[in-house]
């Protein structure tokens, strides 16, 4: 019993680091552009299918670079045109609504280009090599899916702690008028902003096409648990997304031990009580976008 | 506790209309004419009654959802949960429990409302972008349970095996054959919006209107600020499970997805569509979203295409709805 609780725990970090990826997306665009994007989930299968699509050309490690860049460029045409419109609009339920229609048609261009039947992505052979088949069954993907996620978190926060675009994302963050009024072109700035996290989306897509195959609505069951994990780790806090998403992951993994129905549910239980205990989330600020 | 009503009422009320009967009572007069006679003049117009009780279904969701979203200012993006908790609970009295649709509705709107009256403190202990997260994470979270519960809600394949009885009054007997299903809704329609209504024109829905405007001077004030925002969250709930119950004897079936966030968000575009600052916007809303749905899916496939793009294009030109764009207009 340890030992599948072991198991399970294990697994459920690696589901928690794939869902850590997910918020941090999510988070960045939250934090400077002030916009849920509820299209980040369809964002996620565009890059996917993209994927799909370059794999026979660059073959797997070419697309998971390029997909998620050509993901980006869709999100650069998307926030220029129109989330940027509403970002003198106080009340959010505008940018919420945009991005849902989005989603929405996200979705039904996938569905119209590459058909609503699910695909397969090809990986590399030796990632879906089983690792271990004494104690744990874990193929080579699951690690590297760690990998990635580790690497990409590693190279976010040192874009965001050494670079200058880093810096003023930092500081517009904390400050967007001051940092505007010292000239700092702001909308460039959430353009790029923007841009990041949708290629953040990307990869994770990517990744987890690499496990559950793709179809159009693969980013809906995905952007759920980013959303909790924003809410347990705290909005304004992208060290909160990242712990939010660990957490979550691990408590789902460890709830498919004993009682698998419930390891969807358990993530929303382990919010409300986040909620009722310490409403602003693990390291969120008080009072911010309220 | 009366004065800060007091002066919130003095902040909203319209003076008294002019005559005795204003052009407000009179365009009511006018709506409830065409709407109780739905039956008669909408096959003449290539209609079909299932069609208007659709629409007046997700009218009464969008209005209830309004009450906290319109006139609240709480941004629910999670309401289709307690939709579809009427939904569910309406189809699993009918086909467990008893054969008298206005129990089993009865039954369903007390589940939905509860659940929100239940959920709403949790959710009210954050505002904004926070406030809508949390309630599509709380929604979701019951989407999953109707999905995993297998045994008691027939899991992604919905839930069936009930349909609608003829209503057995003392003397008299009311078929639920389409039109009589159609007066129905209609009467649960009438009855939620005098109800809001009088909500709306009380101290209480002027404390509501109060939140919304201004919500850190209504704290100074001594308002209890959440506890007004969890009532507004459960009237509005009650509201919306009540359609959600009525949906399912609609279609005599409900699946999950009357639980998920994209039905929340439908409801949402409805009342932002419609104009969620007017009281009869999200009928108008949901007068357009319906008709343009049931049009457009019978003629191309990416009709969910053209829904996105109603989402987007409402967002983008009318941030206001139809009835506020006319509104000012003719104001100006």
């Amino acid at each position: 019993m340890g030992l599948i609780l072991l198991f399970n725990a294990f697994n459920g970090l690696i589901q928690g680091a794939f869902y850590a990826l997910m918020a941090l997306g999510l988070a960045l665009i939250l934090g400077l552009n002030n916009t849920i994007n509820f299209a980040q989930g369809a964002f996620m299968a565009l890059a996917a299918y993209f994927a799909f699509t370059l794999v026979p050309y660059t073959g797997f490690w070419g697309a998971l670079i390029a997909a998620p860049l050509l993901a980006g460029v869709i999100g650069f045409a998307v926030e220029t045109v129109l989330v940027r419109r509403l970002y003198s609009r106080k009340d959010p339920i505008y940018t919420l609504l945009l991005t849902f229609g989005l989603a929405l048609i996200i979705q039904d261009m996938i569905r119209t280009i590459w058909g609503a039947q699910g695909k397969p992505l090809a990986i590399p052979g030796f990632l879906n090599h089983p690792l271990s088949n004494t104690y744990f069954f874990l193929t080579g993907y699951r690690l590297f899916v760690v990998a990635v996620a580790l690497i990409g978190t590693g190279a976010l926060f040192a874009v965001l702690r050494f670079t200058r675009i880093g810096i003023r994302i930092r500081a517009g963050n904390a400050d967007l008028e001051t940092i505007s009024a010292l000239g700092v072109n702001i909308y460039l700035l959430r353009t790029a902003n923007f841009i990041i996290g949708i290629v953040f989306a990307g990869v994770a897509g990517i990744l987890a096409a690499g496990q559950l195959g793709l179809n159009p609505t693969m980013g809906d069951a995905l952007i759920m648990p980013a959303f909790v994990a924003i809410v347990v780790g705290g909005v304004g806090s992208l060290v909160g997304s990242l712990l939010g998403g660990l957490i979550i992951g691990l408590a789902s993994g460890i709830t498919t031990a004993f009682f698998p129905a419930a390891s969807e549910v358990v993530i929303y239980v382990i919010m409300g009580i986040m909620l009722v205990v310490r409403p602003r989330g693990l390291l969120g600020q008080e009072g911010l976008f309220e | 506790m009366t004065m800060e009503i007091a002066s919130a009422r003095t902040a909203v009320a319209k003076p008294p209309a002019p005559g005795l009967i204003s052009r407000r009572v009179l365009g009511n007069v006018a709506l409830g004419l065409v709407l109780l006679a739905v039956p008669f003049w909408l096959p003449l117009v290539g209609g079909y009654t299932d069609l208007a009780s659709r629409v007046l279904i997700y009218a009464l969701a969008a209005m209830g959802l309004n009450l906290l979203l319109g006139f609240t200012g709480g941004l629910s993006f999670g309401h289709a949960a307690y939709f579809g908790l009427g939904a569910y609970g309406v189809g699993l009295m009918l086909k467990y429990e008893t054969h008298s649709i206005l129990l089993a509705l009865l039954v369903g709107t007390l589940v939905g409302g509860i659940a929100a009256t239940l959920l709403g403190p949790i959710a009210v202990r954050r505002r904004g972008i926070y406030f809508a997260m949390i309630t599509i994470a709380i929604g979701q979270m019951f989407y999953f349970l109707a999905v995993r519960w297998n045994s008691l809600t027939g899991g992604e394949d919905g839930l069936t095996g009930f349909s609608r009885h003829p209503i057995k009054l003392p003397g008299l007997t009311v078929p639920m054959g389409s039109v009589g299903f159609f007066y129905l809704v209609l009467v649960c329609f009438g009855a939620c919006a005098l109800l809001l209504w009088t909500v709306l024109n009380s101290p209480l829905g002027h404390t509501f209107v109060g939140i919304r405007e201004n919500y850190k001077r209504l704290i100074f004030l001594g308002v209890r600020t959440k506890r007004y925002l969890a009532i507004s969250f459960a009237i509005s709930g009650f509201v919306v499970a009540l359609a959600g119950g009525l949906n399912a004897l609609l279609d005599n079936f409900t699946s999950p997805n009357t639980l998920n966030y994209t039905l929340s968000g439908d409801f949402l575009i409805i009342a932002v569509l419609g104009g969620m600052r007017n009281f009869w916007g999200p009928l108008a809303g949901a007068v357009i979203f319906i008709l343009v749905r049931d049009y457009v899916s019978s003629i191309t496939d990416n009709w969910m295409t053209v829904i996105g793009l109603i989402f987007v294009l409402s967002v983008l030109f009318f941030p206001l709805g139809i009835l506020g764009f006319f509104n000012r207009k003719s104001a100006s």
